[in-house]
């Protein structure tokens, strides 16, 4: 899924300033999987700016409203009907959802109520890491189903580099050395002769490299 | 026992304090109240393992929330007593109170009052 950070309360409030009527949008995909743009941080962020703008006299018009996606037009289009009533609209959804919204309604002002930081799972209730980073190449099969590209932070293919310390990267003591997992993964399949291939310098023109991305599948487009 | 305890507060009742929800307390100060305490059962002894522990962590959560809106997180607090604690439940009561009356009227109450 694609995992955010709500951004500090602090920060959207200034977002907001003057502008009287807001909508606080949810999305109901990746962002609700990981706490932190459902209809539950809908009601905590709404309820939250309500009480900020009650606090100082402000008109405390913040209503909620939460769509299945904010990343297809054809849900963006519930908004149709509303978005026009609101001088914002606060979205947390993904990256994705302010510019469909703010694609759709040329003149509703909208803001982004989240960071979204990486696409990853969920290693425990309230625990997320990173585990793709989009490169448009998958090639996990021939490390031992470890990502070296999104997991080593130098991102190598040939690794381990010389500061793999004890099982962990350089970086942090809390960041494991994707490259030590791999090795040991592959000694547990008796694979590790295969790691013995030397990769050539990675292709990046299909990963953000290239430019922004755009796919057509003639097979499904109308 | 008939204790006395301040008549302004007024108790929810909830199977366990793990059952108390971010959007219960925000509510609550978004309505203007001036303070709310969660009273649940000694760390450890709850009845569902981990009810107090999880209702202590939103405790904290709109803490912080309140802070970030420029709100004096002490009108939020998480209190731990027994059922069997009769007198600690009024003399809670009582503390926390007091500590309402110090801070004074919540801002948002004030302001709607206005």
């Amino acid at each position: 899924m694609i995992v955010g950070d709500s951004k500090p309360l602090e920060e959207i409030l200034s977002m907001i300033e003057g502008r009287d009527k807001v909508l606080v949008l949810g999305c109901r995909g990746c962002v609700t999987v990981c706490n932190v743009g459902g209809e539950k941080e809908v009601g905590i962020l709404a309820s939250a700016l309500r009480i900020a703008r009650k606090k100082d006299g402000l008109p405390p018009t913040v209503d909620e409203m939460t769509l299945e996606r904010q990343c297809d037009p054809e849900y963006i289009e519930e908004l149709a009907e509303v978005a026009n009533k609101y001088d914002a609209i606060v979205s947390i959804a993904c990256g994705v959802g302010p510019q469909f919204v703010a694609e759709r309604f040329g003149d509703v002002a909208v803001f982004p109520g989240i960071n979204t930081t990486f696409i990853g799972g969920a290693l425990e209730h309230g625990v997320w890491a990173e585990r793709c980073q989009s490169c448009g190449n998958c090639l996990v099969h021939n490390f031992g189903g470890l990502c070296p590209i999104a997991r080593c932070s130098k991102s190598l293919m040939n690794g381990p580099c010389g500061g793999s310390d004890s099982g962990n990267c350089e970086i942090s003591p809390d960041v494991p050395c994707v490259w030590d997992q791999i090795v040991k993964k592959m000694a547990v399949m008796g694979r590790l002769e295969e790691l013995e291939q030397v990769w050539p310098n990675k292709n990046w023109l299909t990963a953000r490299d290239g430019g922004p991305r755009k796919r057509v599948r003639e097979d499904l487009k109308q | 026992m008939r204790l006395q305890y301040p008549t302004n507060v007024r108790v929810i009742q909830l199977p366990c304090s793990g059952r108390v929800d971010i959007l219960h307390l925000l509510r609550s100060f978004e309505d203007g109240v001036d303070g709310v305490y969660v009273a649940g059962c000694m760390e450890g002894d709850c009845h569902f393992l981990t009810g107090n522990l999880k209702a202590r962590r939103k405790v904290e959560y709109v803490k912080k929330v309140l802070g970030s809106l420029g709100i004096e997180p002490e009108r939020i607090e998480m209190y731990n007593m027994s059922s069997a604690q009769g007198p600690r439940f009024a003399e809670v009561a009582r503390e926390f109170t007091e500590r309402i009356k110090e801070l004074g009227p919540s801002p948002v109450g004030k302001a709607q009052a206005a």
